[in-house]
């Protein structure tokens, strides 16, 4: 029995990468949840936009890096960021203004919508494929690990340590402040109110006078600002390869509806959640059960309940899951 | 406006003959055999979408169990990795059965409240007690041979009867979806169907024992002739030369090509004609008071949630059947190549290029579409030399731009799909 081993080993392979994709999934089903809680409608593209906003973010660090400008031993595309974001903002706005705002106005049905997006889905996979190509980019710089694992052995004076790779603080703090300023921004400001007043009762909104419009373009900045913020920490933390972003859509929708359908709060919880069910049930848990079990013995297999292969049909099953239980989401989103 | 349907496909049958006048008619002929199958897959995306107003993105996953299907059914068998596995995968089949049997009984006997700890705990107990036959099995069956079997084969049979076999198991797939995701908001139903085919697609691509995995099924038997055979044959050899061909090598695969257009458009024509009868019928009339108004037609007592299950399940067979066609003709199993946007969003801007809840329109749009697929690499190096003449021959951007003409082909898809859903919602043979 060797608690802190089997402890430091579930952290090192479970908990730490599960809260950093956990967060990586909760920004971008933070955007799919406030385009479904305003336009009202399953947006196909937002993969493709978190794709574009990532791309954008890779060619600026190369060139901030062909200038030699950095902060070590923070990454470069940290600087590059907000040029991704302006990308992504660019692209989501024009994107509303020439395609989705004429079947606003129709008050088109939502499958419209969706099948529009898929259309738009094409076009920026192309424009990605075209300017950057099919590949693999690694673009991450600077430190690789804030803990290495031999240290923190040492530190803690056990067999196993907990390594933890810059990326993963990275991309739980960005999280947190860009959380934290997006819960501000609805909660406390009038823009915000209105938002929401908006994604709660559309009409009752327009009679009080707040500008649809207004509302729906704010709307597609944040979600696209949240969708290059996602991309850039997921490639950062990966790597950034344009074919993963259509896959990455299925976890990010389970995120949303398990969370809720247009509930903020729920994006996040149905994030991590959705991050720590794909991390937990692909572990191969034989050596954390040998810890825990009596001195030399060890468990027959790999004690993985499913290869890794199948992580997609984690999220499927949580998605199928909240569908027969419980459709509204863990806090009561839209449903008809 | 039959004149205009006739119009438009005389204009595409003109089309593709200047592809073989062109190109070369072999080329030509490869392409139509893809129309034809596109086709079939438009035909079953239109009875979802057309009749019933189902968003279904997941054929990709459909169609790829039409292709596990033709391998299952047409490969030889590998006998000895039965000898070897058959015995444990049986009990392992025998487990699931009773684990089955055990849940539903179970979920009679206890009382409301006990149900989801008992269902829980019988299929975590099921799963260890399948696990324990079915891992070392596959295990056995992986070993043999790994680079030319280490599976288990088919069943040995001919080719075709996988075709309509291939509709049957996506029609079970389809079912099972139906059953969970109908019923609830529209946009559930496509994110659940994104969900399967990529499951599908993952047990396809892993489960190395059932279909060889990445390491692909080649070699599917042909309904058809082989060309090897063809150029040895005498009366092939007469029958060529008294059509005034010279080189044999490309009349035989020019004849092989013939042979697989005339089973495509024979299936095409059946499942024409099925879909064209059933669109005309009652049923056919009630699935669209359906989807024009649920409400209402729920109101006249008709059941919403079946007929859409029993639409969804007829659309899904349609795209195995097609999938399994796709099998055949490419002669193997490649799971790398479904790719959603060739396999799912691809077929949808047919429909919709086409016109929905038309059928004779989603087949010309499964014809235009893939001619324009399969051109725009060609069309794509003419646009990007064209934009980078100006640029000197080595430069950077000239050689990117030129490397990613392939990725035009997408923009052109986009922009066909946001163009006709902007200007021409109807397709191009709108609904009667």
């Amino acid at each position: 029995m060797e608690f802190a081993n089997a402890f430091a080993l579930l952290a090192n392979f479970v908990i730490v990468p599960a809260i950093a994709y956990g967060a990586q999934l909760a920004l971008g089903a933070l955007g799919v949840t406030i385009i479904f809680g305003i336009l009202r409608f399953a947006n196909f593209a937002h993969g493709e936009l978190m794709s574009f906003g990532t791309m954008v973010a890779i060619l600026a660090t190369w060139f901030l890096q062909a200038q030699g400008i950095g902060i070590a031993p923070l990454p470069t595309a940290l600087l590059a960021l907000p040029v991704g974001v302006l990308g992504a903002v660019a692209v989501a706005v024009l994107t509303d203004r020439y395609v989705f705002r004429f079947y606003r106005r129709r008050r088109a049905n939502p499958i419209v919508f969706a099948i529009v997006s898929v259309g738009v889905m094409f076009v920026l996979a192309g424009v990605i494929r075209i300017v950057i190509g099919p590949d693999d980019q690694s673009f991450a710089d600077g430190a690789r690990f804030l803990v290495t694992y031999r240290d923190s052995k040492a530190a803690m004076g056990i067999d196993q340590g907990i390594a933890v790779k810059q990326t993963q603080v990275i991309t739980v703090m960005v999280t947190l402040v860009v959380v934290a300023l997006l819960f501000w921004f609805l909660r406390r400001t009038r823009w915000g109110k209105a938002m929401r007043a908006y994604s709660d009762d559309e009409d009752l909104a327009l009679l009080s006078g707040i500008d649809p419009e207004r509302v729906v373009l704010i709307a597609w900045t944040i979600a696209a600002a949240l969708a290059a913020i996602a991309g850039t920490l997921y490639g950062l933390d990966k790597t950034y390869k344009p074919f993963i972003f259509l896959q990455i859509l299925l976890p990010i929708f389970a995120a949303t509806i398990l969370g809720g359908i247009g509930q903020p709060v729920g994006a996040v919880l149905g994030g991590f959640i959705v991050a720590f069910s794909e991390v937990t049930v692909t572990y191969a848990f034989k050596r954390f059960l040998a810890y825990l079990g009596p001195e030399g013995w060890a468990p027959d297999g790999l004690v993985q309940l499913l290869s890794t292969d199948y992580k997609f049909a984690v999220s499927f099953v949580i998605l199928v899951a909240v569908l027969l239980v419980r459709p509204t989401g863990i806090i009561r989103g839209k449903v008809i | 406006m039959t004149r205009k349907v006739a119009l438009y496909y005389g204009l595409m049958g003109l089309v593709l003959a200047g592809v073989g006048v062109f190109q070369s008619w072999n080329v030509a002929f490869g392409i139509a055999n893809l129309c034809l199958i596109s086709a079939v897959m438009a035909l079953g995306v239109n009875m979802q979408w057309g009749y019933a107003g189902l968003f279904n993105v997941g054929i990709m996953g459909f169609t790829a169990l039409g292709g596990l299907t033709a391998v299952l059914v047409s490969m030889p068998p590998v006998q000895e990795a039965w000898a070897v596995a058959g015995g444990d995968l049986f009990l392992s089949f025998l487990s699931l059965v009773a684990t089955v049997v055990a849940i539903v009984f179970a979920r009679r006997a206890v009382p409301p409240i006990a149900r989801l700890p008992v269902t829980v705990l019988l299929i975590v107990a099921g799963y260890f007690l399948i696990n324990r036959f079915f891992v070392p099995a596959t295990e056995r069956i992986e070993a043999i041979d790994p680079a030319l079997s280490g599976y288990l084969g088919g069943l040995g049979l001919p080719v075709l009867i996988a075709w309509p076999l291939g509709g049957l198991v996506a029609a079970g797939a389809g079912w099972l979806i139906g059953k969970i995701a109908l019923g609830l908001r529209a946009d559930y139903l496509a994110i659940a169907t994104l969900g399967i085919s990529e499951i599908i697609i993952a047990v396809i691509k892993y489960e190395e024992w059932l279909s060889r995995g990445v390491k692909n099924v080649t070699g599917i038997p042909r309904p058809v002739p082989y060309e090897v055979d063809l150029v040895e044959a005498g009366w092939f050899v007469d029958l060529a030369t008294r059509l005034g061909a010279t080189d044999m090598a490309e009349a035989a695969s020019l004849f092989v090509k013939a042979c697989y257009l005339v089973l495509f458009a024979a299936v095409l024509a059946v499942v024409m004609w099925f879909a064209e009868r059933a669109l005309r019928s009652p049923w056919g009339r009630m699935m669209r008071a359906i989807r024009d108004n649920r409400d209402a037609a729920a109101a006249m007592g008709k059941n919403v949630k079946a007929r859409h299950l029993q639409v969804f399940v007829l659309g899904c067979a349609t795209c195995g059947i097609a999938g399994a066609m796709l099998a055949t003709l490419d002669g193997q199993l490649t799971p790398t190549s479904y790719i959603p946007l060739r396999f799912t969003f691809l077929i949808w801007v047919m429909v919709i290029l086409g016109g929905s809840g038309n059928n004779w329109g989603a087949v010309l749009g499964g014809f235009v579409i893939w001619l324009l697929w399969v051109e725009a690499e060609p069309l794509g190096n003419w646009f990007m030399t064209a934009v980078t003449a100006p640029l000197p021959g080595d430069s950077f951007l000239a050689q990117h731009l030129l490397a990613g003409a392939a990725y035009t082909r997408y923009l052109l898809m986009g922009a066909i799909l946001l163009l006709v859903m902007r200007f021409a919602p109807k397709g191009l043979i709108p609904e009667r």
